[in-house]
């Protein structure tokens, strides 16, 4: 898909450390880098697949970019507007445009609340319509979700569900506002592989109808292939490397995407070459300026990779990593 | 050598509702030092299955019909106590929530411990703390990490502490219900590659359960396909990968992103299983069906040999095909 010139969503330079709280015994630890001067764009309607192991930061980037966090530093412009300043009314907007699917549905849907009540919500928050024209809202919503017949479902509460319904609750719930955006974070990794297939095709349809832009986090590079246009792989809370989906799989530039390419279980892979990138045995980590890969790569060369970190900005045109040795 | 032989297993839950056939007539058979994987969606079975090889089903499950051989002897008829004899020392468990699966105020290496202790007549505590420490060794966690508790672990040092657990007894068999469901693709790799590698150190047989055929089709020597509590489709599992016999099959292969080749063409919305307290007469998948035709809803499916060691449970194939 072509995207737009002028990103919807634009991340420069977002820096985020979590610090412990001191204990009662003890002082508080060393700041956790989340992330580490990151920046990313995505395009409307463009899906862009965040993909890392756990830990990388990329739910971090998820929670920023809905205001559920604020970064340390650095610029977060949604539609032009940047979003950490914004207060009152364009906050509302905001909210409006912005949505989030969760990780896990059996946790994100309030279990007192049919789901006619939990899908009506945001439509009430924002203060979208009177109740016949909300209830419509809703139904319409639900069915295009693949809930249908709509109505049997309304007055059903999120226990009577099977996890893929849920999902597709969540889904209808973060559809109803029509967001220009949604950040979508590991929405299938609790369900089974036939259902999570059925939930990439519903996203694929509603980027298709509406034109949303999605921000997919996944840890399957196998997944974000399935429905991205973009990937952006992301480690220790730095961008490793980005490309269109097909480049970045069929021809890895950097260590850390082929380790994520060697990881991905099925048949084909195990007759296939395999990269062999990531030290069995993690190498001792170094002080001071390195790559954040250095400590797990087996291709890394000590007086380049352990004394700074590689920008990304190696490889050509729209296929980028951050690595020396390319 | 044959390890596991069951036979025509059925095993029904009394619900509120009625007997739930929750497995019907399923048999395997497993070898020393091989694998075999169940793979099926939610509530098709496959970890009852587990449950029953391992004397752990809940009270309200009945076995109706069948018989499991494990080394010669008849599981099913053994007494409590004798069953308690095998179960852990014989046949052990890798549970799917390594999270849940520790106790938050042991510590590690003693929970490991109390496996030993408890199935080993006579040893001191000191000796069976050596042995935990050659597991550690074998799953590959750190020693200076055997004494922290479950919260200071990673999810990836959980799931090696649960195996090691496992592997405590060096038993015979191994069922890993989901051992990897819940980690992320690296660690997940790192896992199945650590199973394998201690499979062969230990000539283990493994009964591996999973949703994910990928992950199946990468450590399995067999694959067993199940569909609402019946066995679909069994075979070697370059066969049941690369030339899925029943549609279900080839509905779970084709659900599988693939990597590398073509990408998988979107489907219509799958309808739900069969309700379990009163199924069809006829095959069980045939809502979800792309082939079947009316036959398909009142004749029971038959098994189909599609090679000498590949079989699927359908109705409309002709294997002359």
């Amino acid at each position: 898909m072509e995207t737009d010139p002028q990103p919807i969503l634009k991340l420069t330079g977002i820096t985020k450390h979590y610090r412990s709280k001191a204990s009662l015994f003890g002082r508080a630890g060393k700041p956790i880098v989340a992330l580490q001067d990151l920046s990313l764009e995505v395009g409307a309607g463009e899906i862009l697949g965040l993909v890392g192991e756990s830990g990388s930061g990329k739910s971090t980037t998820g929670r920023l970019i809905v205001k559920l966090e604020v970064p340390d530093a650095g610029h977060i412009h949604l539609n032009g507007a940047d979003t950490p300043k914004l207060k009152g009314k364009t906050l509302a907007d905001f909210r409006r445009n912005v949505q989030m699917i969760f990780q896990d549905p059996y946790q994100s849907l309030n279990p007192h609340l049919s789901i006619y009540d939990t899908v009506a919500e945001p439509l009430i928050i924002h203060g979208a319509g009177d109740e016949a024209g909300r209830r419509q809202t809703v139904c319409e919503t639900l069915g295009f979700a693949g809930l249908t017949p709509p109505e049997e479902y309304l007055n059903r509460y999120p226990h009577q569900l099977s996890g893929g319904q849920r999902q597709r609750v969540a889904i209808a719930r973060a559809m109803v506002l029509q967001p220009a955006f949604v950040v979508a974070d590991e929405p299938t990794s609790m369900l089974d592989a036939s259902i999570s297939f059925q939930i990439f095709n519903l996203l694929l349809e509603v980027r298709r109808e509406m034109g949303v832009a999605i921000l997919f986090i996944t840890h399957s590079i196998s997944a974000a292939r399935y429905l991205c246009d973009r990937i952006a792989v992301i480690y220790r809370g730095s961008l490793m490397e980005t490309g269109p989906a097909d480049q970045v799989i069929n021809n890895p530039l950097h260590p850390y995407t082929k380790a994520l390419i060697d990881a991905q279980p099925g048949f084909d892979c195990v007759e296939a070459d395999r990269y062999d990138t990531l030290l069995a045995a993690e190498r001792d980590p170094v002080g001071g300026e390195h790559c954040p890969f250095y400590s797990r790569c087996s291709q890394a060369v000590k007086e380049t990779c352990a004394t700074s970190a590689p920008l990304l900005e190696h490889g050509e045109s729209d296929h980028l990593a951050a690595c020396y040795y390319i | 050598m044959t390890l596991l032989d069951v036979k025509n297993l059925s095993i029904s839950y009394q619900t509120r509702g009625g007997p739930l056939q929750a497995v019907e007539d399923i048999s395997f058979a497993l070898d020393k030092g091989k694998t075999l994987g169940f793979v099926g969606e939610s509530g098709c079975g496959k970890s009852t299955i587990g449950l029953a090889l391992m004397g752990l089903l809940p009270p309200n499950t009945t076995v109706t019909s069948g018989s499991v051989r494990f080394n010669g002897s008849d599981l099913l008829s053994l007494s409590e106590e004798k069953l308690r004899q095998v179960r852990w020392q014989k046949i052990a468990m890798i549970f799917q929530a390594a999270m849940n699966a520790l106790n938050p105020v042991h510590r590690v290496s003693d929970q490991v411990a109390e496996a030993i202790l408890a199935h080993t007549p006579g040893i001191s505590k000191t000796d069976a703390l050596a042995q935990v420490r050659e597991l550690f060794d074998l799953v590959e966690i750190p020693i200076k990490r055997m004494n922290d508790y479950p919260h200071q672990y990673s999810g990836g040092m959980k799931q090696r502490a649960v195996i090691a657990m496992a592997l405590a007894c060096r038993p015979d068999l191994i069922i890993a219900d989901e051992p990897t469901t819940a980690l992320d693709v690296i660690v997940q790799a790192q896992i199945l590659d650590e199973i394998k590698s201690i499979q062969k150190e230990l000539n283990l047989g493994i009964l591996f359960i999973s949703h994910d055929i990928s992950v199946v089709a990468d450590v399995c020597d067999h694959i067993g396909v199940m569909y609402a509590g019946q066995l679909v489709e069994y075979g070697h599992r370059r066969e049941v990968f690369e030339s899925p016999g029943h549609p279900y099959t080839q509905e779970l292969v084709g659900s599988h992103q693939a990597l590398l080749g073509a990408q998988c063409q979107p489907q219509s919305a799958p309808s739900a299983a069969p309700n379990l307290l009163s199924p069809p007469p006829g095959c069980r998948y045939c809502d979800r069906c792309k082939e079947g035709g009316d036959t398909c809803r009142t004749e029971a499916p038959q098994w189909i040999e599609l090679s000498d060691n590949h079989r699927i449970f359908c109705c409309h194939r002709d294997p002359e095909e």
